[in-house]
């Protein structure tokens, strides 16, 4: 019974923890993250205009306060800037394949 | 026993004499060879449009639409690109504070030499655009330079190519590794895919010259450098060779690079080189 109780309250801990309302550290350390893709990917000469412009939306929303908001930006920045880098990797090889031979 | 070593050393030779054979392909695959990738460009166009007058590539998407092309010709005779035309030869003509000219700076006093650039200068190790050296000429002289987007350089590069039209484009690549290094390196960035759209130069301009992309006709790669600068309806003013590949690479989500970037210079070489032979036919009007 105590064992239940203990599982319980923990589980209800959890629940609060993952529904508790983004902070500005949470913000903070996606923002980080995405701007150090970033950075690679502009140090590959391959930034793509949509990372700069989600990343300016995440700070935009930040600057509001809206947290969620920021975060979710953030994290769309950093996906694409990790899929831009993943493009330049790729057609260091790939371009060949379209080469008029 | 001995037929068997016999059948094996048999084999070992003939895969041998196969590697001896086939590896120097391989070495002349890798190898940089301008000549022969000019001539396999020129007639991936030649044979994909063969209606097409070969000089006529040089006017980009009339030269894939009959149509189009009508309308261009009518709107030829009072051209848009009219007013940078003769702001520029006036600029040329106008001495710097110095008393020196543009015409100081360029062989045979800047007029008629724009189907040899841009060039390689084996002092510098780097490839010179016109607009590059238009700028350098400025600052050598004491003059700001002028933004390579913009319609004073627009303007300039337009009397110039005017100078110079029908003559066929001459682009030289010197005997010297960098020179290779340069031209391969435009090869690459023309052919390399870029921005979130995923989209080469060469998925518009060689995948899909004269099909429509939204309400324009693309033009093919060939002769592509021959026009510039240009005037574009879509921008309502003259552009640059810097301003064209700008566009280009926003129009795909790339973010463009600073102009006159070594991978910019590197890739009007390729182009130019590619197409020598083509008359120039800038400046070129554009929708």
């Amino acid at each position: 019974m105590k064992r239940t109780l203990a599982l319980a309250m923990l589980l209800a801990l959890g629940l609060v923890a993952t529904a508790r309302a983004a902070t500005e550290a949470d913000y903070k350390a996606a923002y980080t993250a995405a701007e150090a893709a970033s950075k690679e990917a502009a140090g590959l000469r391959n930034q793509w205009t949509v990372t700069v412009s989600m990343l300016a939306a995440a700070r935009k929303a930040a600057d509001s306060g809206d947290f969620d908001r920021a975060i979710a930006a953030a994290r769309e920045a950093e996906a694409l800037a990790r899929a831009s880098i993943f493009q330049a990797t790729s057609e260091k090889e790939a371009w060949k394949a379209m080469e008029i031979r | 026993m001995k037929t068997r070593s016999a059948l094996l050393l048999g084999s070992l030779s003939a895969a041998l004499v196969a590697l001896a054979l086939t590896a120097p392909r391989v070495v002349a695959a890798d190898k940089v060879d301008p000549v022969a990738d000019a001539k396999a460009f020129q007639n991936f166009f030649f044979q994909k449009f063969p209606d097409v007058k070969h000089e006529d590539f040089v006017n980009g998407p009339y030269s894939m639409n009959a149509d189009l092309k009508r309308q261009w010709q009518e709107k030829e005779e009072f051209p848009p690109y009219e007013f940078a035309l003769e702001a520029g030869k006036e600029m040329f003509a106008t001495p710097f504070k110095n008393g020196k000219t543009y015409a100081d700076c360029f062989p045979n006093g800047g007029i008629g030499v724009r189907q040899n650039y841009p060039y390689f200068d084996t002092k510098e190790g780097k490839v010179i655009t016109l607009e590059l050296a238009l700028n350098r000429c400025r600052e050598a002289n004491g003059e700001a330079p002028y933004s390579y987007v913009k319609d004073e350089m627009a303007s300039l590069t337009a009397y110039m190519a005017y100078t110079s039209r029908g003559k066929p484009m001459d682009i030289k690549i010197p005997d010297d590794p960098r020179a290779l290094e340069a031209f391969e390196n435009g090869k690459r960035y023309f052919y390399t895919r870029r921005g979130q759209m995923n989209f080469s130069c060469a998925s518009c301009h060689v995948q899909s010259p004269g099909e429509r992309i939204r309400a324009e006709i693309l033009a093919p790669a060939l002769g592509i450098m021959n026009a510039m600068p240009i005037y574009r309806s879509e921008w309502s003013g003259m552009g640059t060779t810097s301003r064209r590949f700008v566009t280009c690479n926003s129009q795909t989500r790339a973010v463009p690079l600073e102009p006159q970037a070594d991978e910019y210079r590197d890739v009007e070489y390729f182009l130019s080189y590619v197409a020598n032979g083509l008359p120039i036919s800038g400046p070129g009007a554009r929708p």
